[in-house]
């Protein structure tokens, strides 16, 4: 060990000074350093299910063995009771708006979407939680809460294992849900503390 | 200061895990670190973990982790974009603060989506030096050369310290290098990243660890011997590598200094050193009697690297070695960023 552990090194010692050449350079402004990482990304045993169903459409969550709960998308764990899930369950491709926003500005990169449209969370018939969708074949400001919905797939041919295989949400024009009964919705809620 | 161990730890650790997601593998090791101590999540005081987004290759990867923990009802959570033991630590200053008695860490990786020696260039300068994309093996090598150059180690006593790790590991579930092999075996490998051998360089491996943490008569109650934290410092060298003295760990000196190491004897040591010449300058820097003191009983990093959690698993393979009575006094050592820039240092010691 060094005599005093706690002393600066060498190399930290002495002055800095600018050599004569560049004393009056410009200064940079700014500048690019581009960074790019490449991944071969593997989503888990529970998404890759999931994926997988999608290109048969099929849509699939997994269940709490100890609430109950069914979570869709799956990621392999309860994320209320922190334990690795207890079984695969198929819902059905229907389900109601749970809430839904209205989009009057473009985005940059979706070109397909053009406002206004409609994104929602959609409950599916037999799941606990919302799920991501746009509402499409409505005037978005037919759009409520408890509107029933079904998916509208892709053809089969161009089917994949992706969430894009559903293009959207379109009303069954079934009587609305009555929401705020969520013990009957399987929404109980978690228990207080 | 209030008493904190050790008390419970679970590990894996795997040459990939290809078919899992990071939750879907760590779900299991947090259900078993806390029922080996009987603890439930809503029982602990604070939990902690350490991951990179870097590696995960998507933006606040953790929260999902953190599902695996079962935080409903809502928990005391923080994260560090660190090798696990810097959890730890942020958790075992959690406990001095006061108020709680418990606390859960973890650190994972998974780095076989990537390519690490590429995604590690992007902890270096991000102006300097992360723009000439340098190799982490290749900045290792740089080091290397200077060591050997100016007579700080020779070629055998990094294939000796090779040879140690192999041999070491043959005897851990959780390595992934642990074939045998002699010093003149691996002084005949041809050079990888020159003057580094394939043996010189880690193991990768995906992987991660739980650790319960608990206090005073709490740790007793849930543990025989517990692991009791007797000393604990983490230090940073400068960022930039070229006002670093390569062939030393001036930072490892001085949190071995602070955590105490050498107040008394130490039994066994289990240090992150990614590469031999890391386990050289580390063993040097903690002033350890190689004689006295079993050096990397597990096989250390060498044998399995596992990103953001060979630290905490260092801290896990030294408590579990206190908890079995193969020795009475430990120190567990983390790195963190390039050539050793930071390091941790915990002395760990059974009752």
């Amino acid at each position: 060990m060094a005599d005093d552990p706690l002393a600066p090194p060498a190399a930290l010692a002495g002055d800095v000074t600018v050599p004569e050449a560049v004393a009056g350079a410009e200064p940079v402004q700014s500048v690019c350093t581009p960074i790019r990482l490449s991944y071969t990304y593997t989503p888990g045993r529970a998404l890759s299910r999931y994926l997988r169903a999608m290109a048969d459409r099929r849509i699939l969550g997994e269940r709490c063995g100890e609430t109950g709960q069914v979570f869709v998308p799956p990621r392999g764990v309860s994320p209320l009771a922190g334990t690795t899930t207890a079984g695969v369950v198929e819902l059905a491709d229907t389900g109601y708006v749970d809430s839904f926003n209205i989009t009057r500005v473009p985005i940059e990169r979706r070109p397909d979407l053009k406002p206004p449209y409609c994104s929602a969370w959609i409950v599916l018939d037999g799941a606990s939680v919302g799920f991501m969708g746009l509402v499409i074949n409505i005037a978005p400001e037919e759009v409520r809460i408890g509107m029933r919905v079904r998916a509208v797939w892709k053809p089969d041919d161009e089917l994949e294992t992706s969430a894009a295989n559903i293009l959207g949400w379109e009303p069954t024009g079934e009587p609305d849900e009555v929401i705020d009964d969520y013990e009957r919705l399987g929404r109980a809620q978690p228990a207080q503390p | 200061m209030i008493d904190v161990a050790v008390v419970s730890f679970a590990q894996r650790q795997e040459a990939s895990i290809p078919g899992e997601s990071e939750v879907e593998f760590m779900v299991p090791l947090m259900e078993q670190a806390k029922a080996a101590v009987g603890l439930t999540q809503p029982e602990i005081g604070f939990t902690c973990s350490g991951s990179s987004d870097f590696l995960a290759g998507q933006a606040f990867s953790f929260v999902m982790t953190i599902d695996g923990t079962g935080p409903v009802p809502p928990i005391s959570e923080s994260h560090v974009e660190q090798d696990g033991a810097w959890a730890l630590y942020e958790a075992w200053v959690k406990i001095q603060c006061g108020g709680i008695d418990t606390a859960f860490v973890y650190g994972y990786g998974k780095s076989s989506p990537g390519s690490l020696r590429d995604v590690l260039a992007t902890q270096m300068d991000p102006y300097y030096v992360c723009p000439l994309w340098p190799d982490s093996y290749a900045i290792e090598a740089l080091a290397a050369r200077l060591m050997l150059e100016g007579g700080h180690v020779s070629e055998r006593r990094l294939a000796e310290i090779a040879a140690r790790s192999r041999a070491n590991a043959a005897s851990n579930p959780h390595a992934v290098r642990a074939e045998p092999k002699s010093v003149d075996e691996i002084l005949a490998e041809e050079p990888a990243v020159d003057p580094l051998r394939p043996s010189d360089l880690p193991a990768e491996a995906d992987g991660g660890c739980a650790v319960v943490l608990a206090a005073g008569d709490r740790a007793r109650e849930l543990c025989e011997r517990p692991a009791w934290i007797r000393g604990f410092d983490h230090r940073g060298d400068a960022h930039t590598l070229g006002v670093r003295d390569l062939t030393t760990s001036m930072s490892t000196r001085m949190a071995a200094h602070r955590a105490g190491v050498a107040d008394d004897k130490v039994d066994l040591a289990e240090l992150y050193g990614p590469f031999t010449t890391s386990e050289h300058l580390l063993i040097d820097a903690l002033g350890l009697d190689e004689d006295a003191t079993a050096i990397n009983p597990s096989g250390g990093a060498l044998a399995a690297h596992t990103m953001m959690a060979s630290g905490l698993i260092r801290i896990g393979e030294a408590a579990s070695r206190l908890w079995r009575g193969d020795g009475d006094r430990a120190v567990a050592h983390a790195t963190s960023g390039p050539c050793l820039q930071q390091n941790l240092v915990c002395v760990l010691e059974g009752d």
